[in-house]
């Protein structure tokens, strides 16, 4: 058994209850953290501990519960800012990546993008940061704009540098791919934009959970991701916002919290960013998500990120040697986060993940919400092995034999 | 659910498929997907006198269990009256396929022929798509 030289497995395996549990009879084998990863102790402790010991709402209640929630609720903010080296007023909790972007659509783009401007996009981009912009487009008379990928599925950076040129209203790119994997130069895309005068969106679902993260350093105007994919509770995500924009945009939604005063003529928008931050917010979801954060730092995104690049060294060779085996995304392992899809010769990914859930390897196979990408790739849907902080040689040991035993099923 | 419903006769439809194709000449003609997998279904149908399922073929694209089932729907169905299809039930398409357990994932795999067919027969007949759940 090869073990890692990044990580201390077996201690961060123990951290992890639902590692124990069998799968038809077999050793759970989890490798679908790009769709959700599982949770460690502390994260579940941090949302009981809420619930039985300091429930109430936040922001309201001026009794010692209120407080303590309200407490932990914006120490939860303060670490997620800290994380991604942001402000506590330019992080929004929403419930997740799709709504993040989606209050960038609501709250920015429905007024700003105006008939004829282009909103850029890549064809990796997943359906949540496509859709959006569709609705936006349809509505204010806008045109959406593609950028392509080079056969490795890379994005082809001179020919989104040369659009960018064109100013469009909105660059709205994924830092990095949920199928291919392909990690894309972000700040210099942001850069770009910036000087071209054109509005950045930055998809981080992917990035945030697998390696180290700087909004400041990309240089971003929003930059939107998930707590279910980093360790985290599901319902809870968070926007970025660069201050001043987020000064002058209009909230999102209405109702209590996002309001200073509310008269029968009308109300004044609370200060950034609870303006954006309407109704009771998922308060377990925030602390339980800070929980997820401080654990990731104890084991540091720099050692995250490095365990990542070795199993992926490891996945692309063992894949390789699969017959009849096709795999998508860069060859090289620094080039992408930890996700690998394939097809594997007419076995329909589907089937596939059937035969591989017998074995108690669970993998994601579909289309991913990122159909533009299956089309562009000519598939109908892929198979994807994707890899978190817990996942071992082991793992992909037994992905491989998994595969070979769907060889022998499907008589390939 | 795992590698045992892969049972020979559901590969060799995967593999050919009987009566795919196009009808150019047809009475009904349905499609569906499934949103979950991207299954997709198409069959057409020429009516032939009194009112019995003459040709029927289709075409798709998706997992070895929702293309065999569909073929070999086809199969079953030739020759047999149109108020026939009424009666068709998620035990027939299962009987077809030998049987395997499948699970509530992929049973909507093994249905989607079942649901096309259906369609395409009850708006044929003028009845009401409601009646459409009435097999599975």
């Amino acid at each position: 058994m090869l073990k890692s030289q990044v990580l201390e497995l077996e201690r961060i395996r123990d951290d992890f209850p639902i590692l124990k549990r069998k799968v038809k009879g077999k050793r759970l084998v989890y490798l679908d953290n790009a769709a959700t990863t599982q949770k460690p102790r502390k994260v579940i402790d941090a949302l009981v501990d809420y619930y039985e010991r300091y429930n109430a709402n936040a922001h309201r209640s001026l009794h010692t519960l209120g407080i303590e929630a309200t407490e932990e609720f914006e120490r939860s903010r303060r670490g997620a800012a800290e994380f991604i080296h942001a402000s506590p007023k330019e992080i929004i909790f929403t419930r997740g990546t799709t709504e993040s972007i989606n209050l960038v659509r609501f709250a920015w783009a429905e007024e700003h993008v105006k008939k004829d401007d282009t909103i850029l996009l890549t064809l990796m981009e997943h359906h949540s940061n496509i859709v959006p912009w569709q609705l936006v487009a349809r509505r204010n008379g806008a045109n959406l704009k593609f950028i392509e990928l080079d056969s490795q599925g890379r994005l082809k950076m001179d020919e989104i540098e040369e659009e960018i040129e064109r100013s469009p209203r909105l660059v709205a790119v994924t830092q990095c791919s949920n199928v291919l994997g392909t990690i894309n130069d972000a700040a210099r895309i942001c850069r770009r934009a910036r000087k071209a005068g054109s509005l950045s969106v930055i998809d981080g679902a992917q990035s945030v959970p697998h390696m180290p993260v700087s909004v400041s350093e990309v240089g971003c105007d929003f930059f939107a991701f998930s707590g279910h994919k980093m360790l985290g509770p599901t319902g809870i995500g968070v926007l970025y916002g660069r201050r001043e924009l987020l000064e002058e945009m209009a909230p999102f939604q209405g109702g209590g919290e996002m309001i200073r005063e509310v008269h029968l003529d009308g109300a004044k928008w609370n200060d950034v960013p609870y303006k954006f931050e309407a109704g009771t917010a998922d308060i377990a979801g925030a602390i339980g998500l800070l929980a997820a954060i401080e654990y990731l730092s104890e084991i540091g995104m720099e050692k995250v990120r490095r365990h990542d690049v070795e199993l992926l060294r490891y996945a692309i060779d063992a894949l390789k040697g699969i017959k009849g085996l096709q795999l998508y995304g860069p060859e090289r392992a620094e080039e992408r986060s930890g996700v690998v899809s394939f097809n594997l010769a007419d076995v329909h990914p589907h089937d596939l993940a059937t035969i591989l859930d017998g074995e108690g390897v669970e993998i994601r196979s579909g289309h991913h919400c990122a159909q533009p990408l299956m089309e562009w790739l000519r598939v109908p849907a892929t198979s994807r092995a994707s890899f978190h902080v817990y996942n071992s040689y082991d793992d992909i040991d037994a992905l491989k034999a998994g595969l070979e035993k769907a060889r022998e099923v499907f008589r390939l | 659910m795992s590698a045992e419903i892969y049972k020979e006769i559901i590969l060799d439809y995967y593999r050919h498929p009987r009566n795919y194709g196009k009808l150019e000449n047809y009475d009904i003609s349905a499609r569906d997907t499934n949103p979950l997998c991207g299954d997709e279904v198409e069959m057409r149908i020429k009516v032939s006198d009194g009112g019995k399922i003459g040709e029927i073929k289709f075409q798709g694209k998706g997992c070895a269990i929702s293309q065999a089932s569909a073929s070999m729907l086809t199969e079953f169905a030739k020759e047999k009256p149109l108020e026939w299809v009424k009666g068709l039930s998620k035990e027939d398409v299962l009987k077809l396929l030998g049987n395997p357990d499948l699970g509530p994932a992929r049973i909507k795999c093994a249905l989607l022929g079942m649901k096309v067919i259906k369609t395409g027969v009850y708006q044929y007949l003028g009845a009401k798509l409601d009646d459409l759940s009435a097999g599975e």
